[in-house]
């Protein structure tokens, strides 16, 4: 078993083959089924990435990923190979391209091992929204490993594969990643090209990346990141090195006071923010708490926006030119009407019915435009604070995973968002690091925020974390 | 607000969709409770603030208009749930 890139990398050097490692990885996935984790592992074509990669480590040309295995979120597009976004209405759905991101861990060899599941349309906090099935924790496996991308976190922290990727529009990596003890970011928007990424809701969502150690997080981030000509949201800005440094100089750390007085807040959660705020200050940083009085707005903000842009994103799905068609419809409307209803699971449809009413004649500007506007605001006050601070912390979640079943009210599985989705309303990079546990043992991460396109700063600060809180 | 079922039925025609008994009730109170949820932007006062509306500082991403086949007529049609060598098919849309 891998634990990260590090030991598969020691693995090389002794002597094994990536042919050897893949085998390891899917022996160990299939002692692990039980989890749900994989919709389909890629046994064939995996092995023979790995055969190609281990010619080119022979021919000594090989590229800085040799020997990484990467699962990937069933909605990232792998040319020849399946994706579904853990809906009917793609089952058997095969992609034409790769998407951008992965491409290019593909161009420094690293293989692809499989697709991991989700919630549907990465709609859900707890992989219980998934067409084929929950994903366990294998932490507990009476737990949810988080969602949306559930089946990543968990297949990481199972040691399924080296790294896996993921979306995150309002938490759905770093939720995971808190509820799984791994590491989780969700990059600045535009940090990575969303080409090849089935868009859920096109203004927050981002590619990012579970792990276990932070260097293959920031590793594989640095690769995936730049421009791309098939996305012009993507930044051209440089990307730059991203690779962790432990030393760092005194910075200016904020916290959200509101962050400790939400309703449900686990008290082992907030004494463990406490002790690292401590910390902090006793290492000589600044760090004070600030006032984010629209807390509780941005769960409502994050729903009427993304649920707006999900309905215009999801009207592609008609039964004509791909996916699920309704067997016996009759004629064109009849066709996109039953073939949606039958496709769609019972979270897709409320979401694409609130984001309809919310963009439909005579509601138009009360919400959609109102949400927008409120956005400013949010992005306005964040900007205000990272004006005087360099980092601003946060528990990623309330609390530590919860069981299978227990929430079904989708509201309450909304607010499992609260701290996530600031990052995604004013498009900032956030990190969960898996820096605490419950006495019962289970994993909380602690989520640090940056400027946007701070990445660099925002890995060594989470490697210095590291070094004075483990 | 209150959501009639004339709302849902509007709703669900626009989103091309369809909602008959329970699932009709259902949808109708989980939209209800959803929209109160929202409800709660009225109270964030946002006179003489400007909608955000792109997330990317990026501005007029230009490039040459360069012709080139990403997909072939073939790839386009793989995924389709119903075609000939050529098109895609659809049900008969006029009924003689």
């Amino acid at each position: 078993m891998y634990h990260n890139f590090a030991e598969v990398k020691i693995a090389l050097s002794s002597g094994k083959s990536v042919l050897d490692i893949v085998e390891d990885y899917l022996q160990n996935i299939n002692q692990n089924k039980d989890l749900n984790a994989f919709l389909e592992v890629f046994e064939d074509s995996v092995r023979q990435q790995a055969a190609a990669v281990d010619l080119k480590i022979k021919a000594g040309n090989a590229g800085k990923l040799a020997g990484l295995v990467v699962g990937i979120k069933d909605n990232i597009c792998f040319k020849g190979h399946k994706v579904s976004a853990s809906s009917k209405i793609l089952e058997g759905f095969e992609s034409l391209y790769t998407a951008t991101a992965l491409q290019r861990l593909i161009d420094e060899d690293a293989v692809v091992i499989g697709r991991l599941n989700c919630d549907e349309f990465a709609m859900g906090s707890s992989n219980e929204n998934s067409a084929f099935g929950p994903v366990l924790n294998p932490i507990n496996r009476k737990t949810v490993p988080g969602g949306s991308s559930g089946g990543s976190a968990a297949a990481v922290a199972a040691h399924l594969c080296t790294v896996a990727l993921g979306s995150d529009t309002g938490g759905s990596i770093r939720q995971p990643a808190s509820f799984t003890g791994t590491f989780g970011i969700k990059p600045t928007y535009g940090r990575i090209s969303r080409y090849g990424l089935i868009a859920y809701a096109s203004s927050f969502d981002q590619i990012g990346a579970f792990s276990n150690s932070l260097e293959d997080n920031a590793l594989v981030t640095e690769i995936m990141a730049g421009s791309d000509n098939f996305d012009s949201t993507a930044s051209s800005k440089p990307v730059g090195n991203y690779f962790p440094e432990k030393e760092i100089g005194k910075k200016r750390i904020a916290y959200i006071q509101e962050s400790f007085e939400t309703e449900g807040i686990n008290p082992e959660v907030k004494n463990r923010m406490l002790e690292i705020i401590d910390k902090l200050k006793s290492e000589g940083h600044v760090v004070e708490p600030v006032s984010f009085p629209y807390l509780e707005y941005m769960v409502p903000t994050y729903y009427v926006l993304t649920t707006a842009e999900a309905s215009s994103n999801l009207s592609r799905f008609d039964g004509v030119h791909y996916g699920h068609r309704a067997a016996n419809a009759k004629g064109v409307e009849a066709t996109y009407k039953e073939s949606r209803t039958e496709g769609f699971g019972p979270e897709v449809l409320r979401r694409i019915m609130a984001g309809t009413f919310v963009l439909s004649h005579g509601y138009y500007d009360a919400y959609y435009t109102k949400g927008q506007k409120v956005r400013r605001v949010l992005q306005n006050k964040t900007k205000e604070i990272f004006n005087d601070f360099d980092f601003i912390l946060t528990p990623t979640t309330p609390s530590s995973a919860f069981e299978l079943n227990a929430v079904s009210d989708p509201i309450q599985m909304y607010l499992q968002d609260i701290f996530t989705v600031h990052a995604n309303l004013t498009g900032n990079p956030a990190i969960s690091l898996p820096f605490g546990k419950t006495t019962e043992n289970m994993p909380f991460g602690i989520q640090v925020m940056a400027k946007p396109f701070e990445e660099k700063a925002l890995y060594d600060f989470s490697s210095y974390l590291e070094k004075i809180t483990l | 607000m209150e959501i009639t079922e004339e709302i849902v039925d509007h709703i669900a025609h626009l989103a091309r969709l369809e909602f008959k008994g329970e699932a009709k009730n259902a949808i109708r109170q989980d939209l209800s409770r959803i929209i109160q949820f929202m409800d709660k932007l009225s109270e964030i006062d946002t006179e003489n603030v400007e909608p955000l509306i792109f997330m990317s500082d990026e501005v007029n991403v230009l490039r040459e208009d360069v012709a080139e086949e990403t997909l072939t007529q073939a790839e386009a049609l793989k995924n389709a749930p119903k075609k000939d060598s050529d098109y895609f098919r659809i049900p008969k849309v006029l009924d003689k």
